[in-house]
């Protein structure tokens, strides 16, 4: 999933303290699962502006809504009605759903409230760590299933650098080293010569380094 | 006398002499002689002056404008290049530079991390990693091509390196990574500073039972304690060092002012020790803000004169 969390509330505060009519948008799918921006956290959120504002004695229309996903037009949709009530929706999807609804909103503001943070996993409740970085081609069939450009500090193809300690890595000793896990796994899975196999040089051409990537599914259009 | 390049640290290896490098970190300002002055302290007693790369990633001088001066002045440079910095077009380009001055060494890592250095906020690059790097330069040098396929005019003719770490974890992997890193092109191999002397041992028993020890050069690291207080810092404080407890217990038995003596004395004893180890072809000795001893260093050990080769 896209792992994201919580904006501060002061930082949410300063961007909407000049509006009168607020709306919270939620997203019903990653960010729900994350604890970020569903709609629990909608009305968290909701009930502490207002309480705010209340004590500021500003009267405010704050409102909820948590749509299924804010990344697809036929959710996004459902707000085509009521949009025009609002001066400012706070969008709490994604980074794409946050911009997908300022794309398709186009006169009215729309503000991020939550930070976007990467794509990854729950490791157990409350935290989550990173898992892939989208490079466009996946390598995880040479390196045991573990990824060395998301969890390699270093983004290291032939690893481990010479800073791994102790299974972990040199930037934080909470931080298990990418290359540790992955030796340990081929160890297990009896391939340690795979090890000495060199990874070439990497295509980053299919990464961000490419410019903003598209896939285009001929099949599947319409 | 079989070599690849003009490098002088490579004909002296390859005339089967024991190898003598150091190495001088750049200056945090642009004072060239701060380079040309710590070349000078060692230059007569070394084979050749490694140039550190924006070492634990503390922005200096670069590294290629360093070993320019050392050129100039007659004394053999090794480039140090990290892949942090340096996306796969500033690597080629800056090989390219170093080798339009025929420096002729140059010895490939990945870099530490930026969070250690002075800009932690700044992005990393790491488009190649060392490995990579190795096999960038062998590829530039051996096919005069660049890694884009066109031809080089006047390829860089360097004499290729790679750093090893007999010490770090996870030990079970640390002779394979040698093997991996002379499999993309390394010729020497310069080690982690050696205090363990018998895991560094072990280690290169077993790189022998590989054979790799005549399939590059290893030269072992070694670096002069100068305080009990260094040497504990190093055990635990610095990634991937080892320092046994016996060593800080030496240096932390003698009197304040005598421990750097004391630090010197064990640096010797270990190259003479690893001088009768079967594969060892020389030593990279880095006196850390303490070039001066170096000459020292060298004389006791009995690697003095330097041999000369045309
Ligand atoms: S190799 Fe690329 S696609 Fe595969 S997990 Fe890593 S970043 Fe994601
Ligand atoms: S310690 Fe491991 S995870 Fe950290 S940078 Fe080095 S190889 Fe990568």
């Amino acid at each position: 999933m896209i792992v994201a969390k919580q904006k501060p509330i002061e930082e949410i505060i300063e961007g909407v303290r000049d509006y009168e009519k607020i709306l919270i948008a939620g997203c019903n799918e990653c960010v729900t699962v994350c604890e970020a921006g569903g709609k629990k956290e909608v009305g968290i959120l909701a009930s502490a502006l207002r309480m705010y504002f209340m004590n500021q004695g500003k009267n405010m229309k704050i409102d909820e809504v948590t749509l299924e996903r804010q990344c697809d037009h036929e959710y996004l949709e459902e707000l085509r009605k009521i949009i025009d009530r609002y001066d400012v929706v706070i969008s709490l999807a994604c980074g794409a759903g946050v911009q997908f609804m300022a794309e398709k909103y186009f006169r009215t503001r729309v503000l991020p409230g939550v930070d976007t943070c990467f794509m990854g996993v729950t490791e157990e409740r409350g935290v989550w760590s990173e898992r892939c970085q989208g490079c466009g081609k996946c390598i995880l069939g040479e390196t045991a299933g573990i990824c060395p450009i998301s969890r390699c500090a270093k983004r290291i193809l032939n690893g481990p650098c010479g800073g791994s300690t102790k299974g972990k890595c040199e930037i934080d000793k909470e931080l298990d080293c990418a290359w540790q896990l992955i030796i340990d796994r081929l160890n297990e899975l009896g391939r340690l010569d795979d090890y000495e196999k060199i990874i070439p040089i990497k295509d980053w051409s299919t990464e961000r380094a490419g410019g903003p990537r598209r896939v285009v599914r001929e099949d599947l259009r319409l | 006398m079989n070599t690849n390049t003009p490098s002088k640290l490579e004909k002296i290896l390859a005339a089967g002499h024991l190898a003598v490098t150091s190495e001088c970190g750049p200056p945090r300002g642009s004072d060239g002689e701060f380079v040309t002055k710590k070349a000078k302290m060692i230059k007569d007693h070394v084979d050749a002056i490694n140039v550190t790369d924006n070492q634990t990633s503390v922005t200096r001088l670069c590294s290629l404008a360093a070993c320019i001066h050392l050129k100039l002045m007659g004394v053999e440079p090794v480039l140090q290049m990290v892949t942090r910095d340096r996306n796969r077009i500033a690597l080629q380009s800056d090989i390219l530079g170093a080798a339009s001055f025929d420096i002729y060494n140059i010895l490939c890592l990945s870099g530490d991390h930026q969070i250690f250095g002075d800009n932690p906020h700044g992005q990393n690059v790491f488009d190649l990693d060392s490995i990579n790097l190795v096999q960038t330069v062998r590829f530039m040098r051996d096919e005069a091509k660049f890694l884009g396929g066109e031809d080089i005019q006047r390829p860089p003719k360097m004499f290729v390196g790679a750093a090893a770490n007999p010490f770090a974890d996870p030990f079970e992997i640390r002779v394979r990574r040698l093997a991996k890193k002379i499999a993309a092109g390394a010729e020497f191999i310069q080690t982690q500073c050696v205090y363990n002397v018998e895991k560094f041992e072990s280690w290169m028993k077993m790189a022998r039972d590989r054979g790799l020890h005549e399939k590059t050069y290893i030269l072992a690291g070694v670096t002069p304690l100068k305080s009990a207080g260094m040497a504990r810092y190093m055990k635990n404080r610095v990634p991937g060092m080892d320092v046994p407890d016996g060593i800080v217990k030496r240096m932390s038995g003698v009197p304040k002012e005598k421990q750097p003596e004391e630090g010197i004395k064990i640096c010797v004893e270990t190259i003479q020790r690893l001088r009768e180890v079967e594969g060892v072809r020389g030593f990279h000795i880095m006196a850390i803000e303490w070039e001066e001893k170096v000459p020292e260093i060298v004389e006791r050990s009995g690697l003095y004169p330097r041999p000369e080769v045309v």
